[in-house]
């Protein structure tokens, strides 16, 4: 087959970052536009996502290699028929954008735009992803070629249960069918037991699946690639450490696999290329497998038919750039035309031989939300993930758990105390790793912990062998021998301190001294086998030689953001590669650090030098040591290389930029605090208080509702906002979040005022550039989960005047050079100063992209003093731009849907309009909403109906049918608008809430709860739960939903043409 | 090639805590006078010899190490973690025995986990008299090998009398050996000899590996299993059976005299690795050394008739030259890396090889067709 001739692609992102679909996506389509465009194909993005690289387009970016028109426009049936309508693309590509561009594929499909327009669909066709998303034709197909996959029956009654499971022999999985997460599913064991639980199971669901027990078998995917030609080849297996049972997503994975034998590994992969033959794959797919541990037995679990996180991760682990490849593949190019991207000599079409490992652990915030369900299993709740690359398991494995960033060293300092360590080992919780390791210190042997998690004996050995080294270390006198021992456990220097009661700075000189230094190794995909000139690196202390020379040239170094989790996510990877860029196009030899595989920071194009490696002072200082750095960027990847600029700067490494000590004056509360008295400039009066009698008498003194804020330390406990004495006594007392060691902050909480923030950058303390953004919601809800608003459109040029000029007062007195962003609260004309950063902000992608000028550009060359000056217009734009939080409480069970002051949301989109109202309508259904009709369910606290109760009248005239709960029932009455009563779902009475939404007579749900508080025990909260966990449309918030009924009575979003983000700024 | 930061590397006692095993220093000694250190049994107390190669592949150390072909040979892993799975019992070896002089590894696995175990690799080894070096920096050793291409090397303990150990050292070129007597069957074997199997082939063992057995035992054929110098044109058969086996081609001088009578009787042949070298030298072409060889599990090959790609499993250090092919031959296979050959055909009559593992073990099965391909032959 001929390459295809194709002249316009049209590519599907996949919108805002969520559990299940993070930042590989970025990625993923990154390389897409890249592979495509250097095939010299026109490209179109769709994909709301403002905070990816692949959103910035021609006339955003300078590269060649950018998506030459880019949509920032909802993935949703309507939009893409617009713009398929407008742009008539040859061909799409729905393999890159995760599930979301999959899914819209199918449906975009099945209502004929595709045949309608006459768009070809590139990589795997339609007929195959529908065969891989279907579990019967599915099975079918895999039948065909008599590969087995978990055999299952469902069935609606207890006697064809019975001999159901008779066939498929106890023990058995039993699950509900069309219940939400996996309620009533559950291990079988015997027939009597199945009768009471099947039993059970009936009533509550029309269907249960009696399905063969895979519990205990081995976990193993392969990535494939095939072209259009048959040429198959596996790029990489990978095994997960926790067995069936576990989300892979949720599973510390290692490639390449480890406990299998060559007969398991070759037999599971002549399978995969087996099955992408013949359901024909074409671009890339992965295959996912249960082994069973005793007899080498298999089930095929599941076939992705597209890009994935897994294959992110893939192409990570090898080098391999699957993404690019699959593009490829998908305009016919066949396998062997292409060149292996590493070697430039050798075959694309061939299998990477690792000379390394790598183990990827989930990062999860579940801690983050309170009352939610800790567990992990089959569903996916991590919201990142980190990979480590070494030469042995336990030196990557520690290197592994330091990149998660949850305050922990090693595997021996877990911050936190885990009271039942058999239980959590058993029954998984996210710190089952850790769980491992106290128990083995408190003499747990392997066979035990093998029965309680049937993780690999392999495995559990070698998590083992770090205890004993840590005995080993505590016990023994600390030489040359002991040491090197010791960072080749993937042991850090502090932790080494800590356990031989010294200093980091100690070990290190005495590292240092001894010559024990970590060895720079290539990734290089043939192990050493043909020369390459890779410049993707990591280090290891299993090795004797380095491969490669420090760079001719001084480089500087960029720190990328670490894992992506909440408050940090894939708007800092943009900031690291747009530094990076610009960086190379100044002419500067540029090395990446990072250590999560979801980033396009990791593709190793976009550096001259990318270190796959954690983010620690410790690993930083070896590298810039081996480099010889001309200087070190903390101020691109968020908070974590913000907090390692002090020690790194303590200990003579340059930092670019502003000055270390000026971050820390900004970032610590006391320090920044009198820096503000000193200035003149007014804050929320604040106080550290270690007891709970001073955080009494400081919130009698100031007031409730007081805003409580945990120590950093203890990052597990929430900030919150406390009403009253009691609620205070409470949340102090449960979360034993004050003591004299862990002193928490105490702030008045100001009710019912605006904020707004400035991001610019600065050089030598002048501001070269600066723009406004305001947030939609009161105070009250963290910056990260604001809706924001650029230019401002509410605020009263006054406040901006001041603004400014208290930011102007800041940024001198810090004398910032480079990006910053400071947050106010404005009540009244007065603003009062939430806190500054003296680094790049969530919304530095966001303010660019909108007003057209790349700040991360701007503040690279101002800290390189190549900047020209010149004057910037952001903020008489004529249009508007509007972000929106996209959160991701479905996936964590229990969790309360309602923005407030500590940050929930895992992502963001963000839209641009004509006009205010276009721009937050069309930013709000990027983040996956959509209205099916016109039945919204109403109940709003207090007197927060009397400021949406115009928009309820406008909504009656428009038909809209209306429910609501006993107290906005009765309100509206008196204003003479009908409503159908709904009884609270604690009551027994019909018409009830929890019937109504569960059989989905509601559209869309408004619930604004009162301000004091909220608790899971609200009747409010089961409303907001219901209406999640039913995927109902719902608003929580009073300036969101006055916004919202605006948009839904006054828009008529159909008419108005959809337009590109080339086209917004042209005009 | 960079040698820098060289450093001592300390010994390890107490690295190994599942293993009851001493350790002391070792090292491994290049002709060309590069040293290697690291860790070997403490019982290890001899130089051991052999040619210094590297394998690429990430599992199948049972199969790579019970090859006869890496007779002679001290391989080196890129991957690791070798061990991880233990050894299984014999039935699962490609031959009787470990057929390489040595390994050398970065980590000696010892906490080895699978239902098939028996033992652990260094008690295997131990118990089959290998020699083997741990803590190696085996990706620098593989670089060093692929710069100035494989060569002899000696390991032996750190404090074996130090004073000019290097003149001392007696090494041999491998391909001055022929060690195809050594692994190749002595006596005649047969299998499969049933009713229903009419046609017979003749397996020619060079040092077959347990693999390609099996797989010709799939076939409903009888096999006669004989030594690489028993001469078998006077017998009936219906087709011949190269295998694979250790060191130069060119050393079969037997094997290739007696192809070259059973050419005549334009019967299907087939050969695999150093049973294609053997064709292509009865057949008139010439063989040469390879600089480093083609060792591992994911070597790329091209059907040139079809163009359809494979992923193969290989082990040689010879390979075809291409120039010296003579015109009623062509090549089938390509290696899409170097462009190398990897298998030829005659043009008319049955006789094809190639030079890599169709059989796998370890490696991928992409290309067992080739077996059916052969039966189809007969």
């Amino acid at each position: 087959m001929n390459k295809l001739n194709i002249k316009k692609v049209l590519l599907l992102g996949s919108g805002g970052l969520r559990i299940g679909q993070a930042g590989e996506f970025d990625y993923s389509g990154s390389q897409a536009i890249k592979a495509l465009k250097e095939e010299g194909i026109h490209t179109v993005l769709i994909n709301p996502n403002i905070a990816t690289i692949q959103t910035d387009g021609q006339g955003f970016s300078k590269s060649k290699k950018a998506a030459d028109t880019v949509y920032l426009q909802p993935l949703n049936v309507q939009t893409v028929t617009k713009i398929i309508e407008k742009e008539k693309p040859d061909a799409i590509f729905l393999s890159f954008g995760g599930q979301t561009a999959l899914n819209l594929g199918l449906e975009l499909d099945e209502i004929g735009i595709f045949k309608k327009y006459n768009v070809k669909v590139l990589g795997t066709p339609i007929k195959t992803i529908r065969l891989t998303e279907d579990r019967e034709l599915f099975k079918q197909a895999l039948k065909e070629i008599d590969v087995k996959t978990a055999r299952s029956i469902a069935t609606d009654n207890i006697t064809e249960a019975i001999s159901a499971a008779k066939k498929i022999g106890y023990p058995i999985m039993m699950r509900s069918g069309y219940s939400l997460g996996g309620l009533g599913s559950g291990l079988i064991k015997t027939e009597e037991e199945l009768k009471i639980r099947a039993n059970e199971a009936l009533h509550q669901a029309p269907q249960i699946l009696i399905e063969e027990y895979l519990g205990g078998w081995k976990e193993v995917e392969y990535e494939i690639v095939r072209d259009s030609a048959d040429n198959v080849v596996t790029v990489c297996n990978m095994e997960n450490m926790d067995p069936m049972g576990i989300h892979t997503g949720e599973s510390i994975v290692v490639a390449p696999s480890q406990t299998l034998n060559n007969h398991e590994y070759h037999l599971l992969r002549e399978i995969a290329i087996k099955t992408a033959s013949h359901i024909g794959i074409i671009g890339e797919c992965n295959i996912q497998y249960a082994l069973n541990p005793e007899n080498g037995d298999y089930r095929v679990i599941e076939i992705n038919a597209r890009l994935s996180r897994s294959s992110a991760l893939a192409s990570k682990a090898t080098g391999y750039p699957l993404a690019f490849i699959a593009a490829k593949l998908g305009i016919n190019i066949r396998l062997d035309e292409i060149k292996n991207s590493v070697t430039q000599k050798t075959s694309a079409f061939f299998e990477p031989a690792l000379d390394y490992l790598v183990i990827k652990i989930p990062k999860w915030d579940i801690n983050k939300f309170k009352n939610a369900e800790q567990h992990i299993g089959s569903e996916m709740k991590s919201v990142g993930e980190v990979m480590a690359i070494g030469r042995s398991f336990p030196e990557t494995l520690q290197k592994a758990v330091r990149m998660l960033n949850i305050g922990t060293q090693g595997l021996n300092d877990y911050p936190y105390k885990i009271e039942n360590l058999k239980d959590e080992i058993e029954n998984p919780t996210f710190r089952r790793l850790f769980a491992i390791y106290q128990y083995f210190k408190k003499g747990a042997t392997v066979n035990e912990i093998f029965k309680l998690s049937k993780i690999n004996p392999w495995f559990l050995h070698h998590i083992y062998s770090i205890a004993q080294m840590e005995k080993n270390i505590t016990k023994n006198n600390l030489d040359k021998t002991t040491l090197q021992q010791a960072k080749q456990f993937g042991f850090s220097d502090k932790t080494i301190a800590k356990l031989k009661n010294t200093t980091e700075k100690e070990i290190r000189a005495k590292r240092i001294n001894l010559n024990i230094k970590p060895i720079i190794k290539q990734i290089d995909t043939l192990a050493g086998e043909f020369p390459a000139k890779t410049n993707y690196l990591y280090t290891t202390y299993n090795g004797q030689y380095h491969d490669i020379l420090r760079s001719k040239k001084k480089p500087i170094i960029v720190i990328g953001s670490g894992p992506y989790c909440i408050g940090s996510s894939v708007e800092f990877d943009w900031c690291a590669v747009n530094t990076a860029r610009t960086l190379k196009k100044l002419k500067e030899s540029t090395i990446i650090i990072n250590s999560n595989p979801e980033t396009v920071s990791t593709d190793y194009d976009e550096s001259d030098r990318l270190y796959f490696e954690e983010l620690t002072a410790e690993r930083i200082a070896d590298i810039a040591d081996f480099e010889n750095t001309k200087g070190i960027i903390v101020s691109v990847g968020g908070q974590i290389p913000n907090n390692i600029a002090l020690p790194l700067s303590k200990a003579g490494y340059p930092i670019l930029g502003t000055n270390a000590t000026s971050i820390d004056q900004a970032e610590d509360r006391q320090k920044f605090s009198s820096l503000l008295n000193k200035l003149n400039i007014d804050q929320p009066t604040w106080e550290e208080v270690s007891t709970l009698s001073k955080a009494r008498s400081f919130a009698e003194r100031i007031g409730y509702p007081v805003l409580v804020r945990p120590s950093y330390v203890l990052s597990g406990a929430a900030m919150n906002v406390i009403y009253d004495e009691s609620e205070l006594k409470n949340y102090l007392a449960n979360s034993a979040t004050v003591s004299p060691d862990h002193p928490a902050v105490l702030s008045k909480f100001i009710q019912n005022a605006k904020e707004l923030e400035v991001d610019g950058v600065a050089k030598q303390g002048q501001i070269i550039i600066e723009a406004i953004t305001e947030h939609v919601e009161n105070a009250g809800v963290h910056s990260g989960d604001a809706t924001i608003i650029l230019p401002p459109q509410r605020l009263y040029l006054e406040t901006i005047r001041r603004a400014k000029k208290l930011t102007a007062k800041i940024v001198k007195a810090l004398n910032i050079t480079g990006p910053f962003n400071i947050q106010f609260i404005a009540k009244d004309n007065w603003l009062k100063i939430i806190e500054c950063n003296v680094r790049a902000s969530r919304s530095f992608p966001f303010v660019s992209k909108v007003t057209n000028n790349n700040f991360i550009e701007i503040m690279t060359e101002v800290i390189l003093n190549k900047h020209k000056s010149k004057t910037y217009q952001t903020l008489e734009l004529d249009y508007v731009g509007v972000k929106t939080p996209q959160f991701s409480y479905s996936r964590l069970k229990g969790s309360d849907p309602v923005a407030h002051v500590e940050m929930a949301s895992t992502g963001e989109v963000a839209c641009i309009g004509d006009n205010y109202l276009e721009a937050f309508f069309t930013s709000w259904l990027s983040t996956e909403q959509s209205i099916s009709g016109k039945r919204i369910l109403l109940s709003i606290g207090d007197e927060k109906k009397n400021k949406l109760i115009n928009l309820i009248q406008a909504l009656d005239e428009q038909n809209w049918e209306i429910f609501a709960t006993e107290g906005t029932h009765k309100y509206l009455a008196e204003y003479g608008i009908a409503s159908t009563f709904l009884h609270k779902a604690s009551v027994d009475a019909s018409p009830n809430i929890t019937d109504t939404i569960e059989n989905k007579k509601i559209d869309l749900i408004l619930n604004i709860p009162r301000s004091n508080g909220t608790s899971n025990k609200t009747d409010g909260f089961k409303i907001r739960r219901l209406a999640i966990d039913h995927q109902i449309p719902l608003i929580t918030n009073l300036q969101i939903a006055q916004l919202f009924l605006r948009s839904i009575t006054e828009l008529k979003l159909e008419n108005v043409p959809v337009k590109s983000w080339q086209e917004f700024i042209k005009n | 090639m960079i040698i820098n930061n060289i450093r001592d590397l300390p010994s390890r006692k107490g690295w190994y805590f599942f293993e009851n095993m001493e350790f002391i220093e070792s090292q491994l000694i290049l002709k060309k006078g590069i040293t290697f250190k690291g860790l070997s049994p403490s019982n290890q107390k001899e130089i051991y010899y052999g040619e210094v190669v590297f394998t690429t592949g990430m599992t199948g150390y049972i199969e790579t190490l019970t090859d006869p072909s890496y007779a002679g040979e001290i391989i080196t892993f890129t991957y690791p973690l070798i061990g991880n799975y233990g050894v299984p019992e014999k039935k699962y070896w490609e031959s009787e025995k470990i057929h390489v002089s040595g390994i050398i590894v970065s980590e000696a696995c010892t906490n080895w986990d699978h239902i098939n175990g028996k033992s652990s690799l260094l008690n295997w080894l131990e118990s089959q008299k290998v020699p083997i070096m741990t803590n190696v920096d085996t990706r620098e050793l593989t670089k060093q090998l692929r710069e100035y291409g494989v060569m002899p090397g000696a390991i032996l303990p750190t404090n074996y009398s130090s004073n000019s150990q290097n003149k001392k050292l007696n090494y041999t070129n491998l391909s001055d050996q022929n060690l195809i007597p050594e692994v190749s069957t002595k006596i005649k074997n047969i299998y499969n000899q049933k009713k229903s199997n009419n046609k017979t082939i003749i397996v020619v063992d060079c040092g077959i590996k347990n693999n390609i057995l099996r797989s010709l035992k799939e076939l409903p054929l009888t096999i006669h299993h004989v030594p690489y110098n028993y001469d078998y044109t006077q017998e009936k058969f219906d087709a011949v059976f190269l295998s694979n086996g250790p060191g130069d081609p060119k050393v079969c001088i037997e094997t290739i005299a007696i192809l070259k009578k059973a050419m005549k009787l334009e019967k299907p042949i087939f050969g695999i690795c150093l049973g294609s070298q053997i064709l292509a030298l009865a057949a008139g072409a010439d063989t040469y050394k390879l600089k480093y060889g083609h060792r591992g599990q994911n070597q790329p090959c091209r059907e040139e008739k079809t163009g359809k790609c494979f992923i193969t499993s290989q082990n040689h250090g010879y390979a075809v030259d291409e120039k010296t092919i003579p015109k009623d031959w062509y090549i089938n296979f390509r290696n899409l890396n170097d462009n190398s050959v990897e298998g030829i055909s005659h043009k008319t009559l049955p006789f094809f090889s190639v030079q890599f593992h169709p059989e796998a073990s370890p490696g991928p099965t992409d290309t067992k067709w080739l077996f059916e391909k052969f039966y189809d032959l007969i």
